[in-house]
C-alpha cells in the first residue's frame, strides 16, 4: 500500500515538476516581432536571443552567450523580474476593471439555452389566432419537420444533392402556389417568393411606408444572429447538419405567416429572420451541395474580398453567396437602393458612418428601401464601400454587434480628443513671447511604422484623421451631427441602438398632418422613448400618460411597439424593468381588449420566468398572472395549448412555467380538468411531459398552498410512472418530489398511490430515470410516520447504498441527500444506520475527490452532520479524525468543518479521552498546514476548544505554543490567524485556570503591538481585548498602567479594524480599570477621541462616544467637559454633533447637574455653532435622561425660551426637538406649568416652511401631546381647522391628523360642543318639534344636528 | 425638492388612509361625523361610561349601546347640500 502511495506521490512531483516549468516559460517575457523596428534593426539581429527569459537555473548553461553581447545584456533586464511576475497572482490580461460599472444588458447574461427566445419576436401585425389556425399551423410544422429529417437522412447518404436541386428549380419556376405545404424546400421558395412581393409593394406603393417601417422594426434580431463568427462558424460543411438544426429550431412562432397566405400581411420580418435565413438559406438550400463544398470554411462575407470586381462590391457579394437562379431578382433589388449605394460620393464623413452603413447598406436585405424613408437621407451617403473603392470590407463595414460599434464609436471619440494639436490651436493656448524653435539639424524624427499601421486602423479613421485640419469646422460639423440624429422636442437622447426603434421621431413633422393612427403611433413611441431613456420625473409622467390613455391608443398599437422592443438585444436590465412595468400597468387598463394579443405577450414574457435574475422572474410571474386574469382562463389555455406539444424543449419548459403561474392566478381547480386531460394526452409524449412539468411548477411555485388539491394532483400524474417514455417518467418522479416537498410534513395519504410504482421503479430503472425515483423517494419519507419511514428507508437503502459508488455526480448529490433525509426521519434506528449505512458511507464518500466540488462538499457536509445527529458525534468524528492529517488541503477543510458543526450541534460529552487526544492532534496539525487563508481552520478549532472546555486544559499549553510561534511567522495572515485564535479561546483559558498561560500571552500580544499590518494589528488588539475581559483589570499582564499608554498612539491608526479594537479595549479599561491610570493619560485619550468621533464607521463613533462617559466618571466631568464644550467650536459639523452626544452622555453618567451649569453658561458665547451645540446637547440629554428630566426642566426654560425667540431658524428647530424629548420625559410628573409656557413659544413655529423645523415642530407637538395631554393641544388646533386661509387650513389639519392619530379616544372628552347650524336653527324653528322636515325654496336638506346631547349628562 | 422626500411627506399620506383624519377642504358635516362616532365609540367602549348614560337615560345597556350603534350611521343627519351657487 505505502510503496504504491510513493510511486504515486513520485509521479504527481515529477508532473508538477513538468508543469511548472512549462508556465514558467509560459510566464517569462517574451519579446514579439512588433516591438522590433526592422527600420532601424536588422531584424536577424534576433536571432541569438531566447524568446523567454529563463525561469530557472536549469537554464543558466546559456549563460556565456548572454556576457557576449551587450544588447544581450540589456534585452535581458527589460520588464519586471522574474521574482516579481511570481509573486504577482495571475494577471488575466483581459481583466476589466471597469466591469462592475457596465451597466447589464440582459442579452449578455443569457445562456445558450435563454437565447434560444432570441428571433423569435411575436409578429406585432399579425392578427390574433383561433385556436384552429394555431393547431393547423402546428400539423403543418410537425410535418415539415418530419420531411426535414428525412432530407437531413438523405443529405447523408447523398440522395440529396440531385433532389434539392431540381426541387429548387421546378418550385422557381413554379412560383404560383404553395400547394404542398410539407416540402421545406417549397417553404423556403415561398419565403423567398414573398421576399420579392414585398420588394415589389414597397416600389409601387406609395403608402407601403408604414409597412416598411415596421419590417424595420426587427432587423435588429436579424443581425443580432449573425454576427459574423458565429455564420462563419455555422455554414462550414462540417456543421451544416448542426445548423440545420438550429435553423429547425427556430420557427417555433414562424408558421403563422407560412401558412396564411396573404403575403405582407401576417408575415412578421422579426419571426422570420430574414437577415439569417436569407444568408443561412442561401448557403443551403440555394447552393448547390458542390459549391459549399468548394468553399469550405467561408462565409458570403468570406467570400466577397476573392473577387476582382472591387468596385461594384455590392452585388458581387449577393452574386457570390446566393448562386442562384433567384440571384437576378436580388440583384435588380440591391439596385433599387440607389440612395444607400451610390449617391453623392463628397458627403461629409461622420462619426455615424458605421450606423448609417450599418442599417443603410447591410440591413438592407431585410427591408431594402424600407428603412429610407424613416432615415435621414445624408445617413445613406457616400461612406460605404463603393465611395471607398474598397476591396476589402474594412470593421466598420462589416456588420457590426451592437458592442462593437459602441468600442467603434468610443474609439474613435478618443481619437478624436486625442488628436495631435495644430499650431493655430497651440498659439491659441500659450501666452504671447512663445516662439518655434527649429529642431536640431541632426534629428530625424522617429519613425515606427508598425505603431503607425496599429494607429489608423481602419480606412475610416484616415478620413478622421484627415479632418483635423479644419479642426473647427470638423468638430463643428460633428457636433451638429451628433444633434441631427437625436430627436427635437423635449425628449430624452436616442441611443444608437435604439435608432430603429424610434427613427421615426428624427423626422420633422407637422403632426398635424398626419391621419389619426399616424398620431397615435408617434405619441406612443415619444412616451415609450420617455419611459426607456428619460429621467425618472419624464419617465414617471410618461408612464402615467401611457396608461392613463392605454385603452384610447388601443393594444394593438401599444404592444406593437413595446413587444419588438423588449425582444431588442441590447435591452438594459433597467430598461427591461421599465418596459416590463409599462406592459404590467396597460393590462389593467385594457383588460379584455388585450386578448387578441395574449400570444405575443407571453412569446416576449415567458422567458423572463426562466432568467437567472430573481426579479426578473417575479416580474415576469406578475404579468403573467395580470393577463390570466385580464384574458380569462379560456384565452389562456386555448392560446398557450399548441405550445404544450411543441417539438423545441425550451418551448415547452417556458410553457409550462407560464401555466403554473396561470395555476395561481386563476386558482389550481380551474386548471384541474385541463391538466387532467393533458397529461393522459395519447398523442405525443412530449403533451404528458409538459403537462407533468406543469403540476412540478405549480407545486414549486405555490408551495403549501397545494395541500387543498394534493389528492387530485398525485392522481393527474400517477400514471407517468409508468409512462413509457423514460422522460415522462422522470418528470413524474420530479414532480412528485416538488409535490412531497410542498406539502411537508403532511400529505402522506395522498401519495399512497405512488408509493408502489416508485419502490418499484427504483428496482427497475438505472441512471437518469434512477436519480429522480431516488429524489421523490427522498421528499416522501419524511412524510411518513416512524413505522413506514423505517420500513421504507430500508428498502430504499439497498439501492442507495448500490449507487454510492455510482460515478456519476448528479446521483451522489442525490444520493446524499436521500441519506439525509431518511436519516432525519424518526423510525430510521441508529443502530440500523451504524450497521448497514456507515462503512459503505464512509468508504465512497469521505474522499478526497468529493472536496473539490462545492456543492458536493456542502452536501456531504450536511448529510454526514444529519447521520451524526443520529448516530453520536464519536461515531463518526472518529472515523474522520485522522483525516484531519490528510494530504489534501480542501479534504482536511472539509473533515474540520463537519467536525465543526457535529461539535457544536452536539457537544462533547459524547468524546472519550483517547479521541480528544487525535481530535485535537489532528486540529493543531491541520492548523499549522493550511496554506489558504479562509476562516474555516480558525472556526472549526475555535468550535472544537470551546466545546472541549475544561478538557482542554490538557493541551493548552501546546496550543499556546502552537499560537506563539505562529505570532512569530512571517507571513501576516498566520500571524493574525494566531491572534484571532487567542481571542477565540481565551473564555476556555480562563475556565482552565490557566490566568499564567494568558498572562504570558498577554505580554507577548503587548509585544507585538508594534506590528505594522494594520489587519494583523486589529486582531492583536481583539486578542488583548479578549485577555482583558476574563483576566480583569487587576491581573492583567502587562499592568494596565502600561498597556495604555501604548494604546493611546493607535488610537490615531486610520484603519477601521484598528480603530474599532482599540476604542473597545481602551473603552473597557476606562469601563472597569480606570483607577489604574493617571488622569492626565485620560484627559489625553480624550482628546484623540475627539478624532475618533471623525470615523465613517458608526461603531466607532459609538465606542468613543461611550468611552467619554466612562471617563468622564472615571476622573470627574469637568476636565472632560471643558474639552468637549471647546470642540463646539469646530467647523465640521460630524464633529460637532458627536460632541454633543458625547456632552449628553456625560451629562448622564456623571448627573445633569454637574454638567448642566457649564452647558448653559456657554450657551452665553455669542457664536452660533456653540449656542446650536448646546441645545442639541440638551436635547440629546433630555432624550437620555428620561424621567430625571423633571428635576431640571425649570432650570433650562428660560434658556429655552430665548432659544425659542431667537431669529436663527436651527436655533428653535433644536429647540423644539429639546422640548420634544423633555415632554416626553416629564409625562406624569406635574410639569405641565412648565410645558404649557413653553407651547405658547413653540406654536408660533407652525407656519414655518424647512423640512427640518416642520419636523422639530411636529415632534414638539407629539411630546407635548403625551406630557401636556391632547386636549390642550387640541384646543391650540381648532381656532385653524376652518380658518379661511387654505395655508393656514393645511397645516392644521396636518397637526390635527397627528394629534388624532395618536389620542383618538383621549380627544372625545376634548372635542368642542358645536351648535346645530344656524341656518338649520331657523328650520328648527320653523317646524316645531317632532314634525319632521320638509322642502323649503331654500334648501331640501334634513336638518343637522351637531350637538352630542349625551354631553349633558356628563358636564 | 428635499420635501418629497422626507418622512413627513409619506406621514401625511399614511394619515390619510385612516378614517377621521382631515383635510383642508373637510367640511364641517364631515368632521363633526367623525367627531360624534369617536364618541359613540368610546361611550361604547368604555363600560362605565356606557353604565353611566344607562342609568341617566333609564335604558337597559344593550338598548342603549344599540341606540348608539344605530346613531353611528348618520350621526349630524344627511350630507348638507352644497349651497347652490347663489
Amino acid at each position: 500500500m505505502s510503496a504504491k502511495h510513493d510511486a504515486i506521490e513520485a509521479q504527481s512531483k515529477v508532473i508538477k515538476q513538468n508543469r511548472r516549468n512549462e508556465s514558467a516559460e509560459e510566464r517569462g517575457t517574451r519579446f514579439g516581432e512588433q516591438i522590433l523596428d526592422t527600420d532601424v534593426y536588422q531584424q536577424n539581429t534576433k536571432e541569438g536571443y531566447l524568446s523567454y527569459l529563463p525561469t530557472n537555473n536549469d537554464d543558466d548553461d546559456g549563460d556565456d552567450d548572454y556576457s557576449s553581447s551587450i544588447t544581450n545584456m540589456k534585452l535581458k533586464n527589460y520588464g519586471p523580474s522574474q521574482e516579481i511576475l511570481q509573486n504577482i497572482p495571475n494577471i488575466d490580461r483581459n481583466f476589466d476593471p471597469l466591469e462592475e460599472r457596465r451597466k447589464g444588458r440582459v442579452a449578455d447574461r443569457e445562456n445558450e439555452y435563454q437565447r434560444q427566445n432570441r428571433g423569435k419576436t411575436p409578429d406585432p401585425q399579425a392578427k390574433g389566432r383561433g385556436y384552429v389556425d394555431i393547431m393547423g399551423e402546428v400539423a403543418v410544422r410537425n410535418a415539415k419537420i418530419d420531411i426535414r429529417n428525412q432530407l437531413a437522412e438523405k443529405a447523408k447518404s447523398g440522395d440529396l444533392r440531385s433532389s434539392s436541386t431540381s426541387t429548387a428549380a421546378a418550385l422557381i419556376s413554379a412560383k404560383a402556389a404553395a400547394v404542398a405545404a410539407s416540402n421545406e424546400a417549397t417553404t423556403s421558395d415561398k419565403r423567398r417568393r414573398r421576399w420579392d412581393q414585398t420588394a415589389s409593394q414597397d416600389e409601387s406603393d406609395p403608402k407601403a411606408k408604414k409597412a416598411a417601417y415596421e419590417e424595420a422594426t426587427t432587423p435588429a434580431h436579424a443581425r443580432w444572429e449573425e454576427t459574423p463568427g458565429r455564420s462563419l462558424g455555422s455554414e462550414t460543411p462540417g456543421a451544416y447538419q448542426q445548423s440545420r438544426i438550429q435553423w429547425d429550431a427556430t420557427p417555433g412562432h414562424v408558421t403563422p405567416g407560412a401558412t396564411s397566405e396573404t403575403p405582407g400581411g401576417s408575415r412578421t420580418p422579426g419571426a422570420e429572420t430574414p437577415g439569417r435565413p436569407s444568408a443561412k438559406k442561401s448557403n443551403r438550400w440555394d447552393e448547390t451541395p458542390r459549391t459549399e463544398r468548394e468553399t469550405p470554411h467561408t462565409s458570403g462575407w468570406a467570400e466577397t474580398p476573392k473577387t476582382d470586381r472591387g468596385v461594384n462590391l455590392d452585388e458581387d457579394y449577393l452574386i457570390k453567396s446566393t448562386p442562384t437562379p433567384s440571384t437576378d431578382k436580388r440583384r435588380s433589388r440591391w439596385d433599387e437602393t440607389p440612395a444607400n449605394a451610390s449617391a453623392t460620393p463628397s458627403g461629409t464623413p461622420s462619426s455615424f458612418t458605421p450606423i448609417a452603413k450599418e442599417i443603410g447598406v447591410h440591413a438592407t436585405p431585410t427591408m431594402v428601401s424600407g428603412f429610407t424613408p424613416g432615415m435621414t437621407p445624408n445617413l445613406m451617403t457616400p461612406v460605404g464601400t463603393k465611395a471607398m473603392g474598397l476591396a476589402t470590407p474594412t470593421p466598420g463595414q462589416l456588420v457590426m454587434t451592437p458592442e462593437q460599434m459602441q468600442a467603434y464609436r468610443w474609439e474613435r471619440e478618443i481619437d478624436e480628443r486625442n488628436r495631435p494639436l495644430a499650431d493655430e490651436e497651440l498659439d491659441m493656448m500659450f501666452p504671447p513671447g512663445y516662439k518655434v524653435l527649429q529642431p536640431p539639424a541632426g534629428y530625424i524624427p522617429l519613425r515606427t511604422p508598425a505603431r503607425k499601421l496599429t494607429a489608423t486602423p481602419t480606412p475610416m479613421s484616415v478620413l478622421s484623421g484627415f479632418r483635423l485640419q479644419a479642426s473647427e469646422r470638423g468638430q463643428g460639423a460633428q457636433s451638429n451631427q451628433l444633434q441631427e440624429y437625436q430627436p427635437k422636442g423635449n425628449l430624452p437622447l436616442l441611443k444608437p441602438d435604439d435608432l430603429q426603434y424610434f427613427d421615426k421621431l428624427l423626422q420633422e413633422i407637422d403632426e398635424e398632418q398626419l391621419s389619426p393612427e399616424e398620431q397615435k403611433e408617434r405619441k406612443i413611441m415619444k412616451l415609450l422613448l420617455k419611459i426607456k431613456n428619460g429621467t425618472p420625473p419624464m419617465r414617471k409622467a410618461a408612464l402615467r400618460q401611457i396608461t392613463d390613455k392605454a385603452r384610447e391608443f388601443g393594444a394593438g398599437p401599444l404592444f406593437n411597439q413595446i413587444l419588438p422592443l423588449l425582444m431588442s438585444p441590447t435591452l438594459e436590465d433597467q430598461e427591461r424593468h421599465l418596459l416590463v412595468k409599462v406592459i404590467d400597468r396597460i393590462l389593467y387598463k385594457l383588460d379584455d381588449l388585450v386578448r387578441p394579443y395574449v400570444h405575443k405577450i407571453l412569446v416576449v414574457i415567458e422567458p423572463l420566468l426562466i432568467d437567472e435574475d430573481y426579479y426578473a422572474r417575479v416580474e415576469g410571474r406578475e404579468i403573467i398572472s395580470n393577463l390570466a386574469k385580464a384574458a380569462g382562463l379560456a384565452t389562456m389555455i386555448s392560446t398557450m395549448r399548441p405550445d404544450i406539444d411543441n417539438l423545441d424543449e425550451y418551448v415547452r419548459n417556458t410553457t409550462a412555467r407560464a401555466f403554473a403561474v396561470v395555476a395561481s392566478a386563476l386558482g389550481i381547480p380551474a386548471l384541474l380538468p385541463f391538466l387532467k386531460a393533458v397529461c393522459k394526452s395519447k398523442k405525443s409524449w412530449q403533451a404528458r411531459h409538459t403537462g407533468i412539468k406543469i403540476v412540478q411548477q405549480i407545486a414549486i411555485l405555490m408551495g403549501c398552498a397545494i395541500l387543498p388539491h394534493l389528492k387530485s394532483l398525485v392522481e393527474i400524474i400517477e400514471h407517468g410512472l409508468e409512462d413509457e417514455q423514460q422522460k415522462v417518467r422522470t418528470i413524474t418522479a420530479l414532480a412528485i418530489a416538488a409535490l412531497a416537498e410542498a406539502a411537508t410534513p403532511y400529505g402522506i395519504e395522498s401519495f399512497d398511490t405512488v408509493l408502489k410504482p416508485l419502490w418499484k421503479g427504483i428496482k427497475q430503472h438505472r441512471g437518469k430515470g434512477l436519480a429522480a425515483f431516488l429524489k421523490a423517494i427522498g421528499y416522501l419519507i419524511p412524510l411518513m410516520d416512524a413505522e413506514y419511514a423505517n420500513y421504507y428507508t430500508r428498502e430504499v437503502m439497498l439501492i442507495l447504498i448500490r449507487e454510492f459508488q455510482s460515478p456519476d455526480e448528479e446521483m451522489k448529490k442525490i444520493v446524499l441527500k436521500v441519506v439525509k433525509q431518511c436519516c432525519a426521519t424518526d423510525g430510521v434506528e441508529a443502530q440500523y444506520i451504524k450497521d448497514d449505512i456507515l462503512p459503505s458511507f464512509f468508504k465512497h464518500f469521505w474522499n478526497q475527490r468529493m472536496a473539490l466540488d462545492r456543492r458536493n462538499y456542502r452536501q456531504l457536509v450536511d448529510t454526514t452532520v444529519e447521520i451524526a445527529n443520529k448516530v453520536g458525534s464519536s461515531e463518526i468524528i472518529n472515523r474522520i479524525v485522522d483525516d484531519l492529517k490528510d494530504e489534501s488541503e480542501q479534504y482536511r477543510k472539509m473533515v474540520m468543518e463537519t467536525i465543526e458543526k457535529i461539535m457544536t450541534n452536539l457537544g462533547s460529552h459524547d468524546i472519550h479521552s483517547r479521541l480528544e487526544e487525535q481530535l485535537i492532534d489532528g486540529i493543531l496539525y491541520a492548523f499549522q498546514e493550511q496554506t489558504t487563508e479562509d476562516s474555516v481552520m480558525l472556526n472549526g478549532f475555535g468550535a472544537v476548544v470551546n466545546t472541549l472546555g475544561k478538557r482542554c486544559k490538557a493541551y493548552l499549553p501546546q496550543i499556546c505554543g502552537t499560537i506563539l510561534w505562529r505570532l512569530n511567522n512571517k507571513a501576516a495572515k498566520v500571524r493574525q490567524q494566531a491572534a484571532d485564535l487567542i481571542s477565540k479561546i481565551a473564555n476556555v483559558m480562563k475556565l482552565c485556570t490557566e490566568e499564567k498561560l494568558m498572562g504570558q500571552l498577554g505580554l507577548v500580544l503587548y509585544e507585538y503591538l508594534g506590528e505594522e499590518y494594520p489587519e494583523v494589528l486589529g486582531s492583536i488588539l481583539g486578542a488583548l481585548k479578549g485577555i482583558v475581559n476574563v483576566i480583569g483589570m487587576t491581573n492583567m499582564t502587562p499592568p494596565i498602567k502600561d498597556l495604555l499608554p501604548r494604546l493611546t498612539p493607535i488610537l490615531k491608526n486610520r484603519h477601521e479594524k484598528v480603530q474599532e479594537n482599540c476604542i473597545d479595549l481602551v473603552g473597557r479599561i476606562a469601563e472597569l480599570g480606570a483607577e489604574h491610570v493617571a488622569a492626565r493619560e485620560w484627559m489625553r485619550i480624550c482628546f484623540e477621541l475627539l478624532e475618533l468621533l471623525k470615523a465613517h464607521k458608526k461603531a466607532i463613533r459609538r465606542a468613543a462616544v461611550n468611552t467619554f462617559g466612562y471617563i468622564a466618571k472615571a476622573i470627574g466631568p469637568h476636565d472632560v467637559l471643558a474639552t468637549l464644550l471647546n470642540n463646539l467650536k469646530v467647523q465640521e459639523r460630524q464633529l460637532r454633533v458627536c460632541t454633543t452626544v458625547a456632552i449628553a452622555i456625560v451629562a448622564e453618567t456623571c448627573s445633569p447637574f454637574t454638567v448642566l451649569p457649564g452647558l448653559m453658561n456657554e450657551y452665553r458665547v455669542p457664536e452660533l455653532n456653540v449656542q446650536n451645540g448646546v441645545l442639541k446637547a440638551l436635547s440629546f440629554m433630555f432624550e437620555y435622561i428620561g424621567e430625571m428630566g423633571k428635576d431640571y426642566i425649570y432650570a433650562v426654560t428660560p434658556l429655552l425660551e430665548d432659544a425659542l425667540m431667537d431669529r436663527d431658524l436651527v436655533h428653535r428647530q433644536t429647540a423644539m426637538s429639546a422640548i420634544g424629548h423633555m415632554s416626553l420625559g416629564v409625562y406624569g410628573f406635574g410639569c405641565e406649568d412648565a410645558l404649557a409656557h413653553l407651547l405658547n413659544y413653540v406654536w408660533p413655529n407652525i407656519f414655518e416652511t424647512s423640512p427640518h423645523v416642520i419636523q422639530a415642530f411636529i415632534a414638539a407637538c407629539e411630546g407635548l401631546r403625551v406630557g401636556l395631554g391632547p386636549g390642550k393641544v387640541l384646543y391650540y388646533t381648532l381656532q385653524g381647522l376652518f380658518h379661511p386661509a387654505r395655508k393656514v387650513r393645511d397645516v392644521y389639519w396636518k397637526v390635527y391628523n397627528t394629534l388624532y392619530i395618536g389620542a383618538q379616544d383621549s380627544l372625545v372628552a376634548a372635542y368642542p360642543r358645536i351648535v346645530d347650524d344656524i341656518r338649520n336653527s331657523e328650520l328648527d324653528g320653523m317646524i316645531n318639534g317632532g314634525v319632521l322636515p320638509h322642502k323649503t325654496e331654500k334648501s331640501e336638506e334634513y336638518r343637522n344636528t351637531y350637538t352630542r346631547y349625551e354631553l349633558d349628562y356628563v358636564l | 425638492m428635499a420635501e418629497r422626500y422626507n418622512i413627513h411627506s409619506q406621514l401625511e399620506h399614511l394619515q390619510s388612509k385612516y378614517i377621521g383624519t382631515g383635510h383642508a377642504d373637510t367640511t364641517k358635516w364631515e368632521w363633526a361625523s367623525n367627531i360624534h362616532r369617536d364618541t359613540y365609540a368610546s361611550y361604547l367602549g368604555h363600560f362605565d361610561l356606557l353604565n353611566y348614560i344607562a342609568i341617566a337615560e333609564n335604558e337597559t345597556k344593550a338598548k342603549v349601546r344599540f341606540n348608539l350603534l344605530k346613531k353611528m350611521i348618520q350621526p349630524c343627519g344627511p350630507p348638507p347640500q352644497k349651497l347652490e351657487e347663489n
